[in-house]
């Protein structure tokens, strides 16, 4: 009974947002799985696409902004900043992971093989790597301050390098090139399907504002409730 | 309370004190002191004039201890023995192989060099000493960086024949083109490098973190390093190797110019 | 107080009146919601030695490095030697000791000073290092590596280091810890060197016998303000004692 009314009361308290965000999602998936014509060639697997390519925007839009915050941090000093970084790199991380795990599932039946060194594959995987070290490199600093300028530092030194892993995996790609299994050409999507994707973007988008917006929420509380902590020491 | 307080008692124990040292003639005494002081009359100390001074430390303290330079070296060339022992000879040629053990045997062996670097000043906290110098904070990293840099490059002196040597690869003329890469790819991965090993000495996790910060931004460096490695000791024309180099200038350009203007932002103020 | 300055100090041999070496109002520093160093205020003249006594955490070592230039106030005003603190210039006239020597233990005491020197741009390092080994009684010492030194030695060496500049003001954080008690004596000596030739001094310590011997202003901290100022000699020494205690016992 008691549990009841608590869950309820929580229920209470998830904001318009989430709902808004959430209703989206479903709605995007209900017309990509009945709504949207089956793509010829790579058939049902081809509905993969408006998870993984939403997935990818998101995690570069979250890695973009870590990037933007952080030069905000170093140059006002305010921790709001820090707090905004470290939550849009863990969503963002979370992103990316959906992206390589989709990745590698959309490959097989399509392309016969689970992975294939394909430059924007390889990309994220790099980049997983990379805030997996900035989330790590979160944890293994105490003194708060230095936790946000050295990893604001990384923050901004990652958004500049990555588009050189970019560059190099391409021309690897393209001196190299490697038999193609399958690999279908790109079509012209028909306007359905363009449509479907874009409004997985959106979703995604509002999807990724209202996580980022609860994860600063909680590092704020977090960050008050330390405070109060060491203040009355 | 006590603003009021605070700002009385400074105010009077400044009066009282100056009251007193000012009977015994101060002037006299600023005087002695600035007799002393004129013997080493100071001279600005521009950011290079700086760096060259911190890297020549760095160097000559490395020299001195010898050890470091030593397992780096021997650990290079233990991995290229490895590696050998790692592939098919029948299967994979040397040639083939050499470029991929080299530059990655290379960025491992980078990683001990750059462990170092500030790992030298933890002890007795010298870095503070550096801190406080009338420096700018630029040239603590380029010092570092410079040293870092001939560092590897005592490495590469020492293991790139090795592996020539090991291998029995063909060099085809392309000894000045490997100079050129060899140069390129060290001041590519001394320039993150350094960046991540001021941050990795202040971590809890110094040993593991310098790699996991450090090894995925070798990546590009690695790639193009190896690939036109490989292109010049198959003796294909260097032309193929250009898109490569041209990462690499603009890689080390864009890495050098960006670490130095963060690394101040690294400390505290 | 411009009175009492213009009374007591003449001018200097450059002809430009002498101004307080430290001359600090109001400065706060905060981290996060912190505030480590809360309104502080004080002088320093030349010759003169100000004492920060407190319990850990009260932010003696903060002050410290405000004054070094090191950090910079999020409030007040700070003046070293006239001009604002955290410039280049203001860093050369400040010379640092801690307990942490700050040396190359595989450089020998003269490398060590002489890198020093070359980094505060003094014209001849070698000589100026010599005289600062010579001076701090280490000159016998100089061609041996620091790691085959005592503490007492290294931290003679290391006080060598801070000084081979001639600086204006010297900032010491714990300078007494790690030495036994004729360590203690000859850096208390050294210390009063120092300032009777006119350098001023701002030393962190929970050495009070060798620290009020040495000052001329004592302050105690606590949560980053100064719970009392006092000109040296303290008339009640025990009174003095017990505070001190009490703050510490009641930090913890």
């Amino acid at each position: 009974m008691y549990a009841g009314v608590s869950l309820l009361n929580r229920a209470m308290k998830i904001s318009k947002l989430a709902v808004f965000a959430l209703a989206a999602v479903v709605a995007v998936y209900i017309r990509a799985i009945f709504f949207t014509p089956i793509e010829l060639r790579q058939g049902l697997a081809q509905k993969i696409l408006y998870i993984h390519a939403p997935a990818a925007w998101v995690a570069f839009m979250a890695f973009g902004l870590v990037a933007l915050v952080s030069i905000l941090y170093l140059w006002l000093k305010d921790p709001k900043f820090d707090l905004i970084a470290e939550s849009s790199a863990e969503i963002g991380l979370m992103f990316t992971t959906v992206v390589l795990i989709t990745g590698p599932l959309w490959a097989k039946p399509v392309w016969g093989t689970y992975w294939t060194w394909d430059a924007r594959l390889t990309l994220t995987l790099f980049m997983w790597f990379i805030y997996v070290g900035y989330v790590i490199l979160r944890g293994a600093v105490d003194d708060k301050a230095m936790r946000a300028r050295y990893s604001a530092v990384l923050g901004i030194v990652g958004a500049a390098l990555i588009p050189f892993i970019h560059v190099s995996v391409y021309i690897f790609r393209t001196l190299h090139p490697q038999p193609v299994l399958m690999k279908p050409d790109a079509p012209s999507m028909p306007p359905a399907m363009t449509v479907t994707l874009l409004s997985s973007l959106v979703a995604f988008t509002v999807l990724y504002i209202w996580l980022l917006r609860d994860r600063y929420k909680l590092a704020v509380e977090r960050e008050a409730a330390a405070d109060s902590l060491s203040l009355g020491a | 309370m006590r603003q009021a307080e605070i700002r009385e008692s400074v105010l009077s124990a400044t009066e009282r004190s100056s009251a007193e040292t000012g009977e015994l003639s101060d002037v006299q005494r600023g005087n002695r002191y600035n007799d002393a002081r004129q013997v080493s009359r100071h001279s600005e100390v521009g950011m290079l004039r700086a760096a060259w001074i911190i890297a020549a430390k760095d160097l000559k303290i490395e020299y001195r201890e010898r050890s470091a330079i030593v397992s780096a070296v021997s650990f290079s060339i233990l991995g290229i023995t490895l590696f050998f022992f790692a592939w098919d000879p029948t299967g994979v040629s040397s040639v083939d192989l050499a470029p991929g053990v080299l530059w990655v045997v290379f960025s491992f062996g980078g990683l001990l060099a750059l462990h170092r670097s500030f790992g030298v000043e933890q002890p007795t906290r010298a870095i503070d000493a550096l801190l406080a110098a009338p420096i700018e904070r630029e040239s603590i990293y380029l010092g570092k960086a410079l040293a870092n840099f001939v560092f590897v490059l005592v490495i590469q002196l020492i293991s790139v024949p090795a592996l020539i040597l090991l291998y029995n690869l063909p060099l085809n003329g392309a000894v000045p083109m490997l100079c050129l890469v060899i140069g390129l790819a060290t001041l590519g991965l001394i320039a993150v490098g350094t960046l991540f090993s001021a941050m990795a000495v202040n971590t809890r996790l110094a040993e593991l973190l310098l790699p996991l910060l450090s090894l995925p931004f070798f990546v590009p460096i690695v790639i193009c390093a190896a690939q036109s490695t490989a292109i010049m000791l198959s003796g294909r024309p260097v032309l193929e190797a250009a898109a490569y180099l041209k990462v690499l200038v603009a890689y080390d350009v864009v890495a050098i110019v960006l670490c130095t203007l963060v690394y101040p932002y690294l400390i505290e103020q | 107080m411009d009175r009492v300055a213009l009374a007591v100090h003449s001018c200097d041999d450059t002809g430009v009146m002498a101004t307080p070496v430290v001359f600090a109002e109001n400065l706060v520093r905060s981290f996060g919601a912190r505030r480590a160093v809360d309104g502080v205020s004080v002088s320093l003249e030349a010759g003169e030695c100000l004492a920060l006594f407190g319990p850990n955490g009260a932010g003696k070592t903060t002050l410290l490095r405000l004054l070094g230039g090191l950090l910079r106030p999020n409030s007040g005003a700070l003046k070293i030697a006239g001009s604002d603190a955290g410039s280049k210039e203001v860093r050369g006239r400040i010379g640092v000791i801690s307990h942490h020597t700050m040396l190359y233990d595989s450089y020998t005491a003269q490398e060590n000073v002489e890198l020093a020197a070359s980094l505060y741009g003094v014209k001849s390092p070698r000589d100026a290092a010599d005289m600062a080994l010579n001076r701090m009684g280490a000159g016998e010492y100089s061609h041996l590596p620091v790691k085959q030194m005592s503490r007492g030695m290294q931290q003679r060496v290391s006080i060598a280091r801070a000084l081979v500049h001639g600086p204006d003001l010297i900032l010491a954080d714990e300078p007494f810890t790690g030495l036994d008690a004729a360590g203690s004596q000859a850096l208390g000596d050294m210390l009063r060197s120092v300032k009777d030739e006119g350098a001023a001094i701002a030393i962190v310590t929970h050495n009070l016998d060798e620290a009020l011997s040495l000052c001329t202003q004592a302050a105690i901290m606590r949560r980053g303000r100064f719970v009392r100022l006092d000109a040296a000699p303290i008339p009640n020494l025990a009174e003095y004692n017990a505070l001190y205690k009490e703050l510490a016992i009641e930090a913890g």
